[in-house]
């Protein structure tokens, strides 16, 4: 999943490397925005979320209608020094082939923000359906930058080649 | 996410640093920005502050309000998970918005811890997965495992164990025959297990049981689409033909007195769930089960050794008897709003919570002065007054109940405690028996 020169910007990746939460927001079937908070992981060219079938509705709408956006914007779960913020607009794709186990090629990523989901791991046999998860994976096309986490002000915008 | 009312949605969203607003622009796609804001909650309204104008939804397009919270912990991941959406039109007031809340949602895990939230989403998974032709997998090992809830067999373990030891005292114990009825009880046990989930299957007690524990509940195989209902059914016939099977061998080789008493478990073990009779439903459960994991368990394996009948093994069991019902009891704690919305009407459905936690007090003393008074009367041996250093244990459940009663998962170490209570005493009860035998 590694590449050399990766498609989102370098302090976009420093965000998404450490941050715990962002939100994602996807559009339902009446065209109205719904946001929900998850774990986002990044190689840097893609970002990936992971969605357990238990809570399926994002995974629905996202089918309906690829376009999503996801921001980081929490301070005290995005530790970074100073603080930035970001707003990532792209195409986004429900892959679930393997929903049993497909997902775990996403554990080392999940596993350095969440250490205790080792844990839950073992005890799967107790939460076996929360172990049954898609993966979102979001292929950014525009990036919105605030340097100073002021997003009321305007932002850089990063257009992303190679996208179209 | 479940719905919120708009005036309480905007209140708790008061409590949070800051928002994040979102809408769908122009080209189709959503935007989410970090915003500041201010909520009236008796108004229904937010009022967002200063936006980029180039990042401002229309005048009167709807939006959404996220607000979102955890707290990191190192080495750990995270804890205090909570968020409310609020959703309604935007107003555009100078640079920036007044939006008038319409609908709401949310979760906070201090209200909805995240295993019942998990939990309330089985429905909607199942649903999700059939869609996508799949199932929920586990190794055949542990679905068996949870199928069967096979560490619950110490149950049976317990008084099987004292049948052996009083016939032991009685100079006739037999390996064979003991270990024939050690398997018979084994099976049976095993089948009710799967019978009662299948029932409650059936009578949707499980599915309206939002709160299961590893204690409580039952295996939520057939819920988890683990197991379909046939396997289900078929694992439950074979391990009650197993247990014919060798009971009618035993009571061939042994006597046929054992057939009465064989008839017996058998019939309480499927009363206890299955229609006309049902009676766990009738509040009947708690006195089957001392019956069953108890004299009954203990005076066929004693009759399996022996050959004849005997009061001993009835008087030996009492305690143990005892015990197991409070096991039930108290596993029946968490499941109270889910069997009394399947017309489940169990002792925990039927009792106050302070008269759940006065019955366990009483009958765990009676199970404590039954010891005593057994070998105060020369009916036991001395050595089983060894069973009385759990006391502790009791009273640390007595203990848990009052402290945890309504909180499924704080309950489960006081469950545990509980099972383990019924374990360590039966085992030290064994034991007595057996220094009484060898000394």
């Amino acid at each position: 999943m590694s590449n050399p020169t990766p498609l989102l910007p370098p302090p976009v990746i420093e965000l998404l490397d450490v941050a715990l939460v962002g939100e994602l927001t996807v559009i339902d079937e009446s065209g109205r925005p719904v946001t929900y908070p998850l774990i986002p992981l990044s190689d840097g060219n893609v970002i990936y979320l992971t969605s357990s079938v238990l809570f399926s509705r994002k995974l629905r709408h996202i089918k309906a209608n690829p376009k999503v956006c996801l921001s980081l914007t929490d301070p005290v779960a995005i530790p970074v020094e100073p603080f930035h913020r970001a707003t990532i607009q792209g195409d986004a794709r429900v892959v679930e082939e393997d929903v049993h186990e497909g997902w775990e090629r996403l554990l080392p990523m999940w596993r350095a923000k969440e250490p205790a989901i080792d844990f839950f791991l073992k005890k799967r046999f107790g939460i076996p359906l929360f172990f049954e998860r898609s993966v979102i994976e979001i292929t950014p096309h525009r990036v919105l930058w605030w340097e100073d986490g002021r997003a009321s002000e305007p932002a850089r915008v990063y257009e992303l080649a190679g996208v179209s | 996410m479940a719905k919120l009312e708009v005036a309480d949605a905007i209140s708790r969203a008061e409590s949070y640093p800051h928002g994040v607003l979102a809408y769908v622009g122009p080209d189709g796609y959503p935007v989410n920005i970090a915003v500041d804001f201010t909520a009236s909650p008796s108004a229904a309204v937010v009022d967002v502050g200063a936006l980029d104008p180039d990042l401002r939804p229309t005048d009167g397009q709807d939006v959404e309000l996220t607000f979102s919270h955890i707290r990191p912990q190192p080495g750990v991941g995270y804890d205090e998970r909570r968020y409310v959406n609020l959703w309604g039109p935007a107003a555009r007031t100078g640079t920036g918005l007044r939006v008038a809340v319409r609908r709401a949602s949310g979760w906070d895990e201090a209200d909805t811890p995240f295993f019942e939230y998990a939990e309330r989403g089985v429905p909607a998974g199942r649903d999700y997965l059939d869609e996508l032709g799949a199932r929920p997998r586990l190794s055949r090992l542990w679905t068996i495992f949870l199928a069967t809830r096979l560490p619950f067999l110490t149950a049976t373990l317990i008084p099987v164990g004292l049948g052996g030891v009083v016939a032991a005292r009685d100079n006739a114990f037999h390996t064979l025959w003991f270990v024939l009825a050690l398997v018979a009880a084994m099976a049976v046990h095993l089948g009710l297990n799967m019978a009662n989930d299948i029932f409650d299957d059936t009578n949707g007690a499980d599915a309206a049981n939002v709160t299961p524990t590893p204690f409580s509940g039952g295996s939520r195989v057939l819920q988890y689409g683990l197991v379909t209902r046939r396997a289900m059914i078929s694992g439950c016939v074979a391990l009650y033909a197993l247990s014919i099977g060798l009971g009618l061998f035993l009571a061939a080789e042994r006597g046929w007195g054992l057939l009465g008493i064989g008839a017996v478990g058998l019939v309480l073990s499927l009363a206890y769930s299955a229609p006309p009779l049902r009676l766990v439903h009738r509040g009947l459960g708690e006195p089957v089960t001392a019956l069953g994991f108890g004299p009954v368990m203990a005076v066929g394996t004693y009759f399996a050794c022996t050959g004849r009948w005997s009061w001993q093994p009835v008087l030996a069991s009492l305690p143990v008897a005892l015990l197991i019902a409070l096991v039930l009891y108290v596993n029946q704690i968490p499941d109270r709003a889910g069997d009394a919305a399947a017309g489940k009407r169990t002792l925990i459905v039927r009792f106050s919570p302070t008269q759940v936690q006065a019955g366990y007090a009483i009958t765990v003393a009676a199970a404590y002065l039954c010891i005593v008074a057994e070998v105060v009367a020369g009916v036991t041996p001395v050595w089983t007054l060894l069973a009385l250093v759990t006391l502790p244990l009791a009273w640390r459940v007595r203990n848990g109940l009052r402290a945890n009663y309504g909180d499924p998962y704080a309950l489960m170490p006081t469950m545990q405690s509980n099972i383990l209570l019924h374990l360590a005493t039966g085992l030290l009860l064994v034991i007595g028996y057996v220094i009484a035998v060898v000394s």
